[in-house]
């Protein structure tokens, strides 16, 4: 790997901070990259606690039959807040911080290509999120569901200001979401540092890459659906209206267009973070990278023919239900490749179960139940029964936390020593990850057989008698556990800033760029702008005699 | 190796992106015309009341060759033809929201069609509506750089950016190719 340089002081970059207030002007002002990654991460795992505790509730309300911890209008409240923020406020903020944080530096870059958009996708979106909550404040708490069905979000069935604040909130956080998109396909295309070819483009790039032209195609449909909604409900026009011909399956169309392929937008940042765990901690390069990136292409282009599986149930004609049926299933074919290829990755490796490597297997077995459960109700008649059911509520809490949230802990655990320049306690970092993964089983698993014997979704109580209580307690004590779990989190972050012993610039032995800058890297990155021959620029530093660019 | 490496220009990437982006959009809000139109319980329909809005077609059309002669003189250094097309591209584009305003005006006032009215009268004003909204932006913008060069910044140094304003330009007529075609040709 060699180098060239690049004159500092044109770039404008200055170096000292003195006084507190200078301090968080720079914060505030801020266009760095890392700064603004770190800003979505930071408001991200607020509004996680934040919703968290939403969940809690929630599982302590259902804990019991009829219990009476919060009223039907609260709990209406808290599922669709819960709901929301965990899709708005916490999926989008990691997609953004992710990218934001890491793109620039695996790619040799000094920054994204438009910094003052990125600040201006970060306030965005922190506007956004702080809208949807500023209804609080207001006793206007949106009530309908993160999806916000029509006709119930209609004048006539939610006459307060709820909803409006619901889609303002929403409609202003993707207007963010989709500038930080522009920037991270811009900065990928047009900032890579020399040498750099598509070829050994690392693969969390690639699939950044590839969510962000998703970002780009799914959330204007949100933000029409949205645009439609605000006019029915501000201007009286008929877009959801049926007294005036008006169809209300167009929004649960629109919204689904959006809102399937968002799932894949949630989940591609976690499927960058295992192309990265998994090789630096089996010691192997990631195995099939062509096949990996052929696979997120296809997961892209399917994933945007499949939302109507979500209407099976509305009475759509047998052809459309079979088309998506088919679909659906057909989505399973990529991402069987991607999970196949991180397992044959690890095959015959070298394997280090440091924290970021078991959360990364947690993942790794839990995604694969979460998408068997999918297969399951991709089949239609399947669907018919189990609709709306807490079956649905157990699959997709298997996608988007024994998928989501053990892949970004690994993610987390193993880019903190790069962000901090510190390390966090392995001990605790275990402790965290088997009491979270037996809180997380011992909550989700009984939600399916709470559905399978008819539990319905979004509903604040049931009556006793009908084999639902044992579920139901087991799966809020299992929150008890998860919260600990969560605790010991927190502490380890803690504990890793205030005690953590240096990371130094490379502590997992690893082989992409943002490793070779120090740890935390300056505002610029890269004293000189680095150049590579191969795609493990790194392994080809350490390994001068055996260097990957001659097998190229 | 460093010297002969090349990746397309940033801000040309970024503004084809905005345009991706915001050709979804648009084809949510004709897709919700298509899929509404004739579905409207009461009148008025929309063959009653449109009329071919030819002149603000031919002008919004031909806006896009002006700018193309603006950039083109610009190119060449010649900033007096580049201010005269410049300006040209403006009053062609002032003609189209002109129209536009008052197609609006006739609707509201002598056809009682508003976008409470019925679906026609929802998805014609919010798909006319986002589309005059981007021509609106685009005008703002190009009365900027008019501002910019009249005051004699250098404008040439902003090539680039005012060749990223054309793109834009170019992408709002190709819309109204479409939206034109839906409501004013298939829709009528």
């Amino acid at each position: 790997m060699a180098s060239i340089n690049f004159p500092l002081e044109n770039a404008g970059f200055r170096t000292s901070e003195h006084s507190l207030a200078q301090i968080l002007y720079r914060w505030i002002a801020t266009t760095d990259h890392k700064k603004l990654g770190l800003m979505y991460i930071i408001c991200m795992l607020l509004f996680f606690v934040v919703s968290g505790l939403m969940a809690v509730a929630i599982r302590i309300q259902l804990a019991v039959p009829n219990n009476h911890f919060v009223s039907p209008e609260t709990f209406n409240q808290l599922f669709t807040m819960h709901g929301t923020t965990m899709v708005f406020l916490v999926g989008m903020p990691m997609v953004a911080g992710l990218g934001n944080y890491l793109v620039p530096l695996m790619i040799g870059a000094r920054d994204m290509a438009f910094p003052r958009l990125n600040a201006f996708g970060f306030w965005a979106f922190l506007f956004g999120g702080v809208l949807l909550y500023s209804s609080y404040f207001f006793g206007a708490v949106p009530d309908v569901g993160w999806f916000g069905y029509a006709p119930l979000t209609s004048k006539i069935f939610n006459p307060g200001p709820s909803t409006d604040f619901w889609v303002l909130g929403v409609l202003v956080a993707g207007f963010g979401t989709i500038a930080s998109a522009i920037n991270v396909v811009a900065t990928t295309v047009s900032m890579r540092c020399p040498g750099m070819t598509l070829r050994r483009m690392p693969m969390f790039v690639w699939v950044m890459l590839v969510d962000a032209l998703l970002i780009l195609v799914i959330f204007p449909p949100l933000a029409a659906a949205q645009i439609m909604l605000m006019l029915d409900r501000l201007t009286n026009s008929n877009f959801f209206n049926p007294a005036a011909g008006g169809n209300v399956l167009l929004w649960q169309h629109i919204f689904w267009i959006f809102g399937h392929p968002e799932v894949y937008v949630l989940i591609f940042p976690i499927f960058a973070i295992m192309s990265e765990v998994v090789p630096v901690f089996s010691r192997k390069p990631i195995f099939g990278k062509p096949a990996m990136v052929a696979a997120i292409a296809v997961i892209f282009f399917i994933g945007v023919g499949v939302w109507a599986h979500h209407m099976f149930t509305v009475g759509l004609s047998a052809l459309s239900n079979t088309f998506f049926a088919t679909a659906t299933m057909l989505v399973g074919i990529p991402t069987g490749i991607k999970i196949f290829n991180w397992a044959a990755t690890m095959y015959g490796g070298k394997i280090r179960y440091a924290t970021p490597m078991l959360f990364a297997c947690g993942f790794l077995l839990q995604f694969l139940v979460a998408g068997l459960t999918g297969i399951m109700l991709a089949t239609a008649p399947f669907d018919w029964q189990l609709h709306h059911t807490y079956f649905v509520v157990g699959h997709f809490h298997f996608t988007l936390i024994g998928g989501l949230v053990f892949g970004l802990f690994a993610g987390i655990y193993y880019w903190f020593p790069k962000a901090t320049g510190k390390m966090c306690s392995e001990f605790i970092g275990r402790l965290h990850f088997w009491i979270f993964l037996v809180g997380f089983n011992v909550t989700f698993i009984p939600m399916h057989f709470a559905g399978f014997l008819g539990m319905p979704r979004r509903v604040y109580t049931y009556l006793p008698g009908h084999g639902l209580e044992t579920w139901n307690l087991i799966s809020t004590w299992g929150v008890a556990i998860q919260i600990v779990g969560i605790l010991l989190f927190v502490v380890n972050i803690i504990w890793g800033l205030w005690k953590g012993e240096k990371a130094g610039d490379d502590p997992w032995d690893a082989w992409t760029l943002e490793w070779a800058a120090s740890s935390p890297p300056p505002e610029y990155n890269f004293e000189k702008i680095p150049v590579v021959r191969s795609g493990r620029p790194l392994w080809d530093l350490k390994h001068p005699t055996d260097p990957d660019w001659k097998f190229e | 190796m460093a010297q002969d490496w090349h990746l397309p220009d940033r801000g040309s990437v970024g503004i084809l992106m905005l345009i991706l982006t915001e050709s979804v959009l648009f084809a949510m809000f004709v897709v919700a015309y298509i899929v509404y139109s004739g579905q409207s319980i009461t009148g008025p329909s929309p063959k009653d009341v449109l009329n071919l809005p030819i002149l603000a077609t031919i002008c919004l059309l031909s806006s896009s060759l002006t700018i193309v002669l603006a950039e083109n003189a610009l190119q060449k250094g010649n900033l007096a033809n580049f201010k005269l097309w410049w300006l040209a591209t403006i009053a062609l584009g002032l003609e189209f929201l002109t129209a536009t305003a008052a197609e609006w005006r006739h609707l509201i006032l002598d056809e009682n069609l508003t976008i409470t009215t019925n679906l026609f009268g929802t998805t014609y004003y919010s798909l006319v509506g986002l589309h005059a909204t981007h021509v609106l932006v685009g005008m703002i913008f190009l009365l900027i750089v008019m501002l910019a060069s009249f005051l004699g910044r250098n404008i040439q140094r902003q090539e680039r950016r005012v060749k990223f304003l054309s793109w834009y330009w170019h992408f709002v007529d190709a819309v109204w190719v479409v939206v034109f075609t839906v409501v004013y040709v298939i829709g009528r």
